[in-house]
């Protein structure tokens, strides 16, 4: 028994030091806060992670694939903005109208209320969606190489998402927002379940914040399951050895296209929840390129190889916790602001090399080159 | 009698569809503006000479760009590399100012090189790595405000000024691009950055110092993005934050619509400094057609796919 969770570690070695690497920082970073180990505390964290992880699972789905998805951010920032027309809430419903080379063309009047609210988050997660699908079929069918075809599709969805949102605004229900980026025990006071969740059995779980429940949902009832379906392995499949694969008869065109597709998913629930947590859509470029680039980031230090083929998407939702816990220390530890930016890129160069060392021991040169 | 054979190789049929692309954009520009306006500016000299003054600052950085791209990698840190320089050589002023700038984008590629060719970072990570910690570098050097430092003369006159008519800065641009060429075709080096493109483990077996050409093929591209930085310095009298953000992507875009090969070892110059042009014309036609942020942006995709639609495929893995 010991001996498998031994081997279990060490088969995951990366996923371990990541896990382990986020728990020590994570307790420190409780015991320096004034108010530490609080659901208060952990609710922020968790408002704060839920977007990051969210891209670096989307990110990790095309680089097992050995691919790499550079619109993961521009997927984001284009659901957010459909979001914030979408989830409105208003009761009479939200009239969508189109207005494109000077023309005007009313969509009719998208439903309101909580059967409004539950169709417009579906239509947002489909439409991040339909966007990985995109990129797949790009990809496979274009033959294109993932980072060049993803760069440009993502040039292509930050343009509709700065033409639905040339400046920030929209609404976002303000019930959903509050029941979303709370605890539990708000969570059910907002949708009258539990009894207002205040039920016996409910209480001690009322401090868990919904960011972290979310993601667990998100983490078990999507990406547990394609891994371990026949499209999922297939995807491992074609990250170590394309052709093997091949030659294995597994579907690999279906394989890219389903990992590119569920790298629109998660982007699309991040850009929901990043919606909903900020009760307005936004077309900001920088911030799309930042989540894109530090989505990367969370999966080299989640233990996700580059090259494809090794990590899991569980790994990347800590590489993602790991970058956020290390700038909430800066709160915490008081650093200047403007020394932030240089911390945070000497800790994820430190972190990349140390993890590189490994190669100084390798007597084989040959065996860099893979 | 000799037969004539529209022989062209697989590294030129890309060049030549950018180019007939870039025509296709000039007379749709050109079309446009007369039924508009009843002029048509893209095809004065003096227009086109003032926006192949604005490309030489992409021309130099996608140079860079298509070595660093020849040996398989990437330099994701162009960005602050150039700011940097920018910023570190109005800060030192004075006849030391160039010198210092291109200094600054030398050690980073040297940083960049060592790290991927030693330590076996995947260069994607690395320097997105070191472009973060020249960002914090910047910021705390000029505490995020816009420097108030200014360009030196010389810096002026390198990127604003014109020499019998011409925009001195293409001058700069045609002599990096005389360097690059020459070292590609002429010098082992150029032989080496192809073979290792091509496979590292075949050219490390045939005794070329893979590392060091990686170092030198990075330094090279931070030297480039250096001197773009100084240039545009010059061309704006300033350094200013994020001036080298909207550098990135178009020079990884004009190298790749160039036929350079993302994976690596193959690809011509000729190919990047005509796709550099295809993205400075597109960029111009658009602003002229007041195209908001928007619609450029998607059209600015659908070119890319477009093109490599054309030629950029890969081949089938079939086994």
């Amino acid at each position: 028994m010991l001996d498998d969770l031994a081997i279990k570690v060490r088969q995951n070695i990366g996923l371990a030091t990541a896990i382990g690497l986020f728990g020590i920082l994570y307790l420190l970073y409780n015991m320096a806060h004034p108010k530490g180990f609080s659901s208060a505390v952990l609710v922020q964290n968790g408002n704060e992670i839920f977007a990051l992880a969210m891209l670096a699972m989307a990110q990790t789905v095309p680089v097992l694939a050995s691919g790499l998805d550079l619109s993961v951010g521009a997927v984001m920032t284009m659901v957010g903005c459909v979001a914030s027309y979408l989830l409105a809430g208003t009761v009479g419903g939200t009239p969508l109208h189109l207005e494109i080379f000077g023309l005007h063309l009313g969509l009719g009047t998208f439903p309101g209320g909580t059967g409004g609210i539950m169709l417009g988050m579906a239509v947002c997660v489909a439409i991040g969606s339909l966007a990985g699908f995109v990129n797949g079929c790009v990809v496979v069918y274009g033959r294109i190489q993932p980072i060049i075809a993803t760069l440009a599709t993502g040039a292509v969805y930050i343009g509709i998402a700065l033409f639905l949102r040339p400046t920030p605004g929209g609404k976002i229900d303000e019930d959903v927002n509050w029941a979303l980026t709370n605890s539990l025990g708000d969570f059910a006071a907002t949708v009258h379940i539990f009894d207002d969740g205040a039920a016996a059995w409910f209480t001690p779980l009322a401090w868990i914040p919904v960011p972290f429940v979310l993601l667990a949902l998100i983490s078990l009832l999507v990406w547990v399951p394609f891994r371990r379906s026949v499209l999922g392995r297939a995807v491992y499949a074609v990250g170590s050895a394309e052709g093997a694969a091949y030659m294995s008869g597994l579907p690999i065109a279906r394989a890219k296209i389903a990992a590119f597709t569920l790298a629109g998913f998660f982007a699309g629930c991040g850009g929901l929840f990043l919606a909903i947590q900020t009760s307005s859509g936004n077309a900001d470029i920088p911030q799309a390129g930042a989540y894109t680039l530090n989505s990367i980031a969370s999966v080299v230090i989640g233990g996700t190889s580059l090259l494809g083929g090794t990590g899991s998407a569980i790994g990347s939702i800590f590489g993602a916790m790991i970058l956020r816990v290390i700038s909430f220390f800066f709160r915490i530890f008081d650093i200047a602001p403007l020394l932030q930016p240089l911390f945070e890129g000497l800790i994820l160069l430190t972190a990349v090399s140390i993890g590189a060392l490994g190669v100084l021991r390798v007597k084989n040169t040959l065996e860099l080159f893979r | 009698m000799t037969t004539v054979t529209l022989g062209l190789s697989r590294d030129d049929r890309p060049i030549l569809i950018a180019a007939l692309f870039i025509f296709v954009i000039l007379v749709a520009g050109t079309v446009y503006t007369f039924a508009r306006f009843g002029s048509a500016p893209l095809l004065s000299p003096t227009y086109l000479l003032q926006q192949l003054q604005v490309g030489a600052f992409l021309g130099i950085v996608s140079a860079g760009m298509m070595l660093v791209i020849l040996i398989a990698q990437i330099d994701l840190s162009v960005p602050w590399t150039l700011a940097a320089a920018a910023m570190m050589a109005t800060s030192i002023g004075g006849p030391l100012a160039i010198p210092v700038g291109l200094g600054v984008g030398l050690l980073v590629g040297i940083v960049n090189g060592i790290g991927v060719a030693y330590l076996r970072v995947p260069s994607m990570i690395f320097t997105l790595g070191v472009n973060a910690v020249m960002r914090g570098l910047m910021v705390a050097h000029t505490g995020g405000y816009a420097p108030q430092t200014a360009a030196t003369e010389l810096m002026r006159t390198l990127a604003a000024d014109r020499t019998l008519g011409i925009p001195n800065a293409l001058f700069v641009w045609a002599a990096v691009s005389v360097l690059v060429v020459v070292v590609l075709q002429r010098t082992p080096l150029g032989r080496y950055i192809y073979a290792i493109g091509n496979k590292e483990s075949a050219a490390y077996l045939a005794g070329i110092n893979t590392r060091g050409v990686t170092v030198v093929c990075f330094a090279l591209c931070g030297l480039a993005a250096a001197l773009t930085g100084v240039l545009l310095a010059g061309y704006s009298t300033k350094a200013y934050q994020g001036m080298g953000d909207t550098y990135l992507l178009p020079s990884i875009a004009a190298v790749v619509i160039g036929g350079t090969n993302i994976l690596g070892g193959r690809g011509r110059y000729l190919g990047t400094l005509v796709g550099v042009v295809l993205i400075v014309l597109l960029n111009s036609v658009l602003s002229i057609m007041e195209m908001p942020e928007a619609g450029r942006q998607v059209i600015y995709g659908l070119v890319i796919i477009l093109m490599l639609l054309v030629y950029g495929r890969g081949e089938r893995i079939t086994s």
